[in-house]
Formats: C-alpha cells, sequence, structure tokens
C-alpha cells in the first residue's frame, strides 16, 4: 500500500541511521492558541529540529491531563475548534516535511467514526494515533482501521504495567510504544521518573522494536537523559507552556534547545 | 431472594468496558479480584452485614404513602426508606463496602468524587469510622448548592476540593479524582459512588447496592401480598435504581421506570435526560450514552438536583434501555419540586430532590396504571441538604432573614 505521508517507524529509524541519540516528538493542542495558531506552531516545531508532531485534539474531558493542557484544550474549544481541525494540522506538518500523528482521547475518534477517522488521517498524510485512553483489549475497530490503512497505532505503557499487560501492548502496537515516565498526569517535572529507564527496557524485553518516553520532560538536559536510553523523547507541556508565554520564537527555541540534548 | 441481573461485566450487551489509561488497569484487576474473592468470604460477608444493622441501620423501612397515594391515581405506594439510613440515603451501602475492600488491598487513603455530597458524606464516613484518610472532589458549583454536605465532610475529618474546571460539576470532579487517582495508586482507593466508571465498578457498586432491592421484594411481598406492578427509582449515574431494579429484572411482570432529570426541559438544551438527549459513546472509563456534542465534546448537564446533573450514565442501564427491559423517562425540575412538596405535605417526609424525581414519575405510573396497581418507589435520599434550594424555589425565607 503507497502512504501519503510517513509512519513513526520510518522516521525513528531514519533518526538512528543518522546517528542522534534520539528522535524529538513534540506535542501541541490543535486550536490553540487558534487553528491556525496553532497550525504555524507546529510547523515551526518541524523547522526547528522536531522528527514527529503529536497533533493533539483538544477534549472536554481530558482526564489524562495536567492543568498547563486542560487549560490550552479549555481555550481551544471555546474557540470553536472542531475535530476535522486536526486534519488540517496534519497537512501542515507534512507538507513541511514532518511527521504527524494524532494525539486523542476516545471518544471523538469513535464519534468521528473510527473507519472514517483512519481513512480522512492516512488521506492527510498522517501516520497513526496516540490513544492514552484506550488500551488494546478495547481497541478491536481500530485494530482493524490502522490495518486497513497501515496507520500506526501508539497505545501507552505505565510503570505499574506488569508483564503480561507490557506483551499485550506490544503485540498491539505499531511504529512505537508510548512509555509514560511517571504514574500521573501530563506536566511539567523537576525530575523525569527513574521508572521510565526501568520501563523502557521492560517493554523491550517484551519485544517492543521502538519506545518512546513522555510525561514530565522539559528540558535539554532531560531530553539528553532520557535520549540515553530510549528512540524517542516526547515533550508536552512544556511546550504548551513556552508558546503561550513566549510565543512562537520562544516555542521554537525551545524545540531546538530539546533537538540538541536528543542530538 | 437475591440479584438475578446475570450481567458481571465488563461488557452490558454493547456497553460497559475498561476506557482508561493502561496505568489504572492493574489497580482495576486487583480490585477486581479483591471483590470477587470477598463476595465468597464470611469474614467479610459477616462484617458488612453487621456493619449494615448496626451502623447502617439495615434492612430500611418499606412504608406505604396512603395520602400521597391519592396523587397517583389511587395506586397503593410503597417507599422503600433509604433516606433513613444512616448519612441519609443509599450511598452508605456502597461507601463503607468498598472502604472495608480498601482495607483488604492495603490502601490508607479513599479519594471520592460527589454531586449532590452524598457519596461524599458517606465516604467521609467509612473513612472516619475505619481510619482512613479522605480526600472528596466536589464541583464549585455543587460546594454552593450543597454548602451543608461541604461542612458535613469536613467536620467527618475529610479534605473538600472545590473543582473549578470544566463545568465545576459531577463530571469535573470525577476527572480530577481518576488524576489524583493516577498519581497516587499505590496507597489511594478510588470510590466510585455509582454505577459508571470502568469495569469493575457498574458490576461491583451494583452488588454493593442490590441490598435494596433483595429487601424491597421481600418487604413488599409481605405488605402487598405479591409483586409490584411497577418499581420506579430515579437515574443520575444510577446505583440506586440499579440496586432496586437487579431484583426485579427477572419478574416479566413487573414494569420498571427509571427517572432521570429533565431539567428545563428536554427540549430546552438544559438537561440531564442521557436517553432523551444523549447518543452511545465513551465517557469516565465506559461506553454508554453520554450527552454530547456531534463531535463527541461532552455537553453540560443541568439539573435542579446535583446528584442527577450528570452528562453519563451506568452503562447497564444503557443496555437496560436498549433491550427495553427499562423504560426510562424524563421529570422536569418544576415537577420534581412540586413532588418534593407533595410527599412532605401528606406524608411528612421530605425527600431529596433526586428522589423526588422517582415521586413525580410514579405519580405518573400510578394515574396510568390506575387503583388496582401496587408501586414500589425508591427513596434514596432525605431532603435536609437541599433546604437552601427549596427555600429559594419556594421562597420560604422570609424577607431580610439571615442564618446565624
Amino acid at each position: 500500500m503507497t502512504h501519503s505521508g510517513p509512519r513513526t517507524g520510518t522516521t525513528l529509524a531514519s533518526v538512528e541511521e543518522s546517528g542522534r541519540k534520539a528522535a524529538l516528538i513534540a506535542y501541541l493542542p490543535v486550536g490553540f492558541p487558534s487553528v491556525e495558531g496553532s497550525i504555524d506552531s507546529m510547523v515551526e516545531l518541524v523547522r526547528n529540529g522536531v522528527d514527529i508532531v503529536e497533533v493533539g485534539m483538544p477534549y472536554s474531558d481530558p482526564g489524562m491531563d495536567g492543568p498547563v493542557i486542560q487549560r490550552a484544550a479549555e481555550t481551544a474549544l471555546e474557540s470553536g475548534v472542531r475535530t476535522k481541525d486536526v486534519f488540517t494540522a496534519v497537512e501542515a506538518i507534512a507538507e513541511a516535511g514532518g511527521t504527524a500523528v494524532v494525539m486523542s482521547y476516545w471518544n471523538l475518534v469513535l464519534q468521528y467514526g473510527v473507519r472514517d477517522f483512519a481513512r480522512d488521517l492516512d488521506a492527510a498524510g498522517g501516520g497513526g494515533i496516540i490513544t492514552p485512553d484506550l488500551i488494546p483489549d478495547e481497541a478491536g475497530d481500530w485494530l482493524a482501521a490502522s490495518g486497513e490503512f497501515d496507520l500506526d497505532r501508539i497505545f501507552l505503557a505505565a510503570p505499574s504495567s506488569t508483564p503480561e499487560r507490557l506483551s499485550r501492548i506490544v503485540a498491539g502496537s505499531r511504529g512505537f510504544v508510548y512509555a509514560a515516565s511517571t504514574m500521573g498526569v501530563t506536566g511539567v517535572r523537576s525530575e523525569v521518573d527513574n521508572h521510565a529507564r526501568d520501563l523502557v527496557a521492560r517493554l523491550k524485553e517484551a519485544g517492543a522494536e521502538r519506545v518512546c518516553v513522555g510525561l514530565g520532560v522539559s528540558n535539554r538536559d532531560q531530553a539528553a537523559e532520557v535520549a540515553e536510553y530510549a528512540d524517542g523523547v516526547i515533550v508536552g507541556s512544556a511546550l504548551v507552556r513556552a508558546l503561550d508565554s513566549e510565543g512562537v520564537p520562544g516555542l521554537g527555541r525551545l524545540a531546538a534547545e530539546l533537538a540538541e540534548g536528543c542530538a | 431472594m437475591t440479584d438475578v441481573s446475570e450481567e458481571t461485566g465488563p461488557y452490558f450487551g454493547a456497553f460497559g468496558g475498561r476506557f482508561i489509561p493502561e496505568a489504572l488497569i492493574p489497580a482495576l484487576d486487583e480490585i477486581e479480584e479483591t471483590w470477587r474473592k470477598s463476595q465468597v468470604d464470611r469474614a467479610f460477608t459477616d462484617e458488612l452485614l453487621d456493619l449494615q444493622r448496626n451502623y447502617i441501620g439495615r434492612p430500611s423501612l418499606l412504608t406505604e404513602a396512603t395520602r400521597f397515594a391519592q396523587h397517583c391515581g389511587g395506586a397503593r405506594v410503597f417507599l422503600k426508606r433509604e433516606d433513613l439510613n444512616h448519612t441519609g440515603s443509599h450511598k452508605i451501602n456502597n461507601a463503607l463496602a468498598q472502604a472495608l475492600l480498601a482495607k483488604r488491598m492495603g490502601k490508607t487513603r479513599l479519594i471520592a468524587e460527589t454531586g449532590a455530597g452524598q457519596h461524599g458524606v458517606a465516604t467521609a464516613t467509612a473513612a472516619a469510622l475505619l481510619d482512613m484518610e479522605c480526600e472528596v472532589y466536589m464541583g464549585e458549583e455543587d460546594t454552593q448548592r450543597q454548602a451543608l454536605n461541604v461542612a458535613r465532610m469536613r467536620l467527618l475529618g475529610a479534605t473538600v476540593n472545590a473543582v473549578t474546571n470544566g463545568t465545576r460539576t459531577l463530571k469535573d470532579a470525577m476527572n480530577e479524582a481518576m488524576r489524583d487517582w493516577v498519581a497516587n495508586v499505590d496507597v489511594t482507593h478510588y470510590v466510585i459512588g455509582t454505577v459508571a466508571g470502568p469495569h469493575p465498578f457498574p458490576a461491583m457498586v451494583r452488588s454493593f447496592q442490590n441490598v435494596i432491592g433483595i429487601e424491597a421484594r421481600d418487604q413488599i411481598v409481605d405488605a402487598a401480598g405479591r409483586l409490584p406492578d411497577a418499581v420506579c427509582a430515579c437515574v443520575g449515574g444510577g446505583s440506586n435504581a440499579m440496586g432496586l431494579f437487579a431484583a426485579f429484572l427477572g419478574d416479566a411482570d413487573v414494569k420498571i421506570y427509571g427517572f432521570e432529570a429533565g431539567g428545563e426541559g428536554v427540549d430546552t438544551g438544559h438537561h440531564a435526560a442521557r436517553f432523551s438527549g444523549g447518543r452511545p459513546g465513551v465517557l469516565h472509563g465506559s461506553a454508554t450514552y453520554i450527552l454530547q456534542d456531534s463531535d463527541g465534546q461532552t455537553q453540560a448537564s443541568h439539573s435542579v438536583s446535583a446528584g442527577l446533573d450528570y452528562p453519563s450514565v451506568g452503562p447497564e442501564h444503557s443496555h437496560l434501555h436498549d433491550t427495553g427491559r427499562v423504560t426510562y423517562e424524563p421529570v422536569v425540575d418544576d415537577e420534581a419540586m412540586e413532588a418534593m412538596r407533595l410527599l412532605s405535605r401528606t406524608e411528612g417526609i421530605i425527600p431529596a430532590i433526586e428522589s423526588a424525581h422517582a415521586l413525580a414519575g410514579a405519580m405518573r405510573v400510578g394515574e396510568e396504571l390506575g387503583p388496582e396497581a401496587v408501586l414500589l418507589v425508591n427513596l434514596s435520599g432525605r431532603g435536609d441538604k437541599d433546604m437552601t434550594t427549596a427555600a429559594k424555589w419556594f421562597d420560604y425565607i422570609d424577607e431580610g432573614a439571615v442564618q446565624v
């Protein structure tokens, strides 16, 4: 099957071949501060060394998110962001040469129609979906649709996951596995938990080809630390905060700094 | 008689499941295992039975409401008096049982979401009794309209957090409790207060509330000489309703009614009638009927009753709705408040505004079924907590009066 956009496995492989320690994966919610503003910001991320952009779809009940992303999501929803706007963002990222994946709470994909979402994401040049509140056990429709359109399905693993759970997650995932570094919600943390290193090792043992680590990374040193043992470093809240307080130039500066950490 | 619902989760037809972050799956597995073992462990069931009898005050009474019945088409009306339980509602049945489970799992801290405050009070009570730490999340709007319950929880030693995100009501309190849980799950048990949330909560909470229906079934057969023609309950998340319904699902001749909050009217958009104005989706861990916009963003619910002001509903109710076994109808604010006043004046019983929705529904059902009918209504809670709302609604506060 031909793709209109790159999948994350290909992107992560080329990062490895280039000799860099890890890929930089950056999250921003579409619609914050506006749809247009968020798309400009995502393109700026690509220009500053971000390999994979996670296009977040704001949701009314973001149970996995801390205050920074909650507030951005509320702002985006108040200004009228719609699910279909993620496809516009994905297209712009693909055009700028980046790899785009969508991060969405499951009900939004479900209401769009799982197969329809997969089809439109593929057509827009997106690589797959990160599903923070969908476990492989509940993902029958998504396994089928992602299979049909050859999209990455990126499930989360947690420090609390048992070996049996990790095997199931690895078996269900494609592209990479998202290792949540800590037990908690999204947000900036002064230290990235030691759990992360252990979890990556356990996932590799369970057969994961590529594992990227998220939750809590906010600066170059933390990125460099995680890049030592992970295939990708995922940053979210710190970038949203930078965009909020320093605008697109501040966002670009932080992205470039994080990219140095991953080099 | 026992709980005849054969549904043990995780799915109820097309509903239920575990739509929740992976990080919480081990905790859910542990809860399920501990719960299932406890159900066949005499030490646990004896301890719970002792607390039900000597602390909650079970069995709760079944009271025939003869004067109120005159407003229900002349049908005989029996009230299951969950309002007489310690702490004033059915919520204690579940909170105490879950607190016992939490102890068995070695947890030292309980957290809970609460709308009207009844579940928060019940959890704070269980924590005090069992010497556990307790933190309750409550939407800011609800802390204002249910201020008395906030004071009760604090007196019981619980920390009450007013949640200021989103719509500032029950759904946002639940989001915040989930965030606390995922960060503190090693020492914390999340006492979900209704038959919603991820598996095993819907089946487990029903199993802790089915004592309502098991008692009521025997009591009404004793009092009326037969099974009722209809059973009625209000449905927010739906725990008092599932607790009552479970014992009657197998009785094909018993009609079952669930009454949702119709708010200002289903056509105004200001309501919490998921089965009239919602459609299937996923929220707070389970697939069920939800009030949502075309994209799937949750819509704000509205009800004069904080306990019914919730845009989602327990997944087993969605299944019972789709199979047609239970009839769900909205009751608007005006009807519920009128039923509250009517029961107070005809029977000397002040119901919670939540329960008043079931009473208003029973008035309709009685009119339809006529004077030969026997109705069983779950009076899920007492109305003391609702005096501020009632006093404003009925204009009972003297001008210039100030409570000191």
